[in-house]
């Protein structure tokens, strides 16, 4: 698409360096991951502290990576994406899907903590695909749960970042927000925060 | 004498994801996310640039003939 550029530009328009840090970094060590956190906690304190979705609209580091490659560089094709995944059904069936792969990772790494389960050093794509990751972690330098935690959580973040890549190239630059299990999280906090 | 018509920006609240996409792309200041619910294009403001409805992700916006 025609490149198109934010109005005026704010420090928060750079906070896609956070995106490539994160990834970078757990690259090189998977214990980096567990900053992915903040990523998690960030839009609930706006959404319940303030009832808004400032971090969607500002300081998400996702949504600013997918505007400035779809939007600033032009890499996004800037076609709306077909209805139905535009649909509720859609938007809040990917959000049960979700939670309940984020459900299941936090139980693989309760089963790691009780000695059920070993750690395993990979990184799961699409919660199926199984890549080794051996060398971003030095055995026994933390808990085997903490590990297990941060190969799990990168894992998740990996695999939407891939997910909202692709649909940025294919549709619209943030087409990965009209679906995010986030947005669509604290948008439901807001509407019931703000009910008039 | 030619009338022009005027576009503006319609904004649906019902598949709107309040990504704020249009606001950051506004000329105007038209388009703005309210408290993180839905989103509003105030027609006094709005130029009909339609910069909006080329970023909106949901397919919230669409340019209308302003009466
Ligand atoms: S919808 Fe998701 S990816 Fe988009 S700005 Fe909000 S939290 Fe970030
Ligand atoms: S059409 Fe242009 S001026 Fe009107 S709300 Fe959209 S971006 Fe703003």
């Amino acid at each position: 698409m025609k490149p198109i550029q934010p109005i005026k530009k704010n420090w928060y328009h750079y906070l896609w360096i956070w995106s490539v840090f994160y990834f970078a970094m757990g690259f090189f060590n998977i214990l980096f991951a567990w900053l992915g956190l903040i990523s998690f906690c960030l839009p609930f304190i706006f959404a319940f502290g303030y009832g808004t979705k400032d971090f969607c609209n500002r300081y998400c580091d996702r949504g600013q990576l997918l505007r400035v490659l779809g939007g600033q560089v032009g890499l996004s094709k800037g076609v709306l994406m077909p209805s139905w995944i535009r649909s509720s059904w859609f938007r809040y069936g990917f959000l049960a899907f979700f939670m309940t792969m984020f459900g299941q990772m936090l139980y693989t790494t309760y089963l790691v903590a009780s000695g059920i389960k070993e750690l395993s050093e990979t990184v799961t794509l699409f919660w199926s695909i199984r890549v080794p990751w051996e060398w971003a972690y030095t055995a026994g330098s933390v808990e085997p749960w903490q590990a297990q935690f941060a190969f799990g959580l990168y894992s998740l973040m990996l695999t939407s970042a891939i997910i909202g890549i692709v649909l940025m190239l294919l549709y619209k630059p943030r087409s990965w927000c009209a679906v995010c299990p986030m947005g669509t999280m604290t948008q439901m906090i807001c509407k019931l925060r703000n009910k008039e | 004498m030619v009338k022009v018509k005027r576009r503006r920006a319609v904004i649906s609240r019902d598949i709107y994801v309040a990504c704020g996409s249009c606001e950051d792309v506004c000329p105007k200041g038209a388009a703005r996310v309210i408290r993180g619910s839905y989103a509003e294009a105030d027609a006094s403001l709005c130029i009909g640039c339609g910069r909006c409805e080329m970023v909106c992700p949901a397919g919230a916006i669409t340019m209308e003939v302003a009466e």
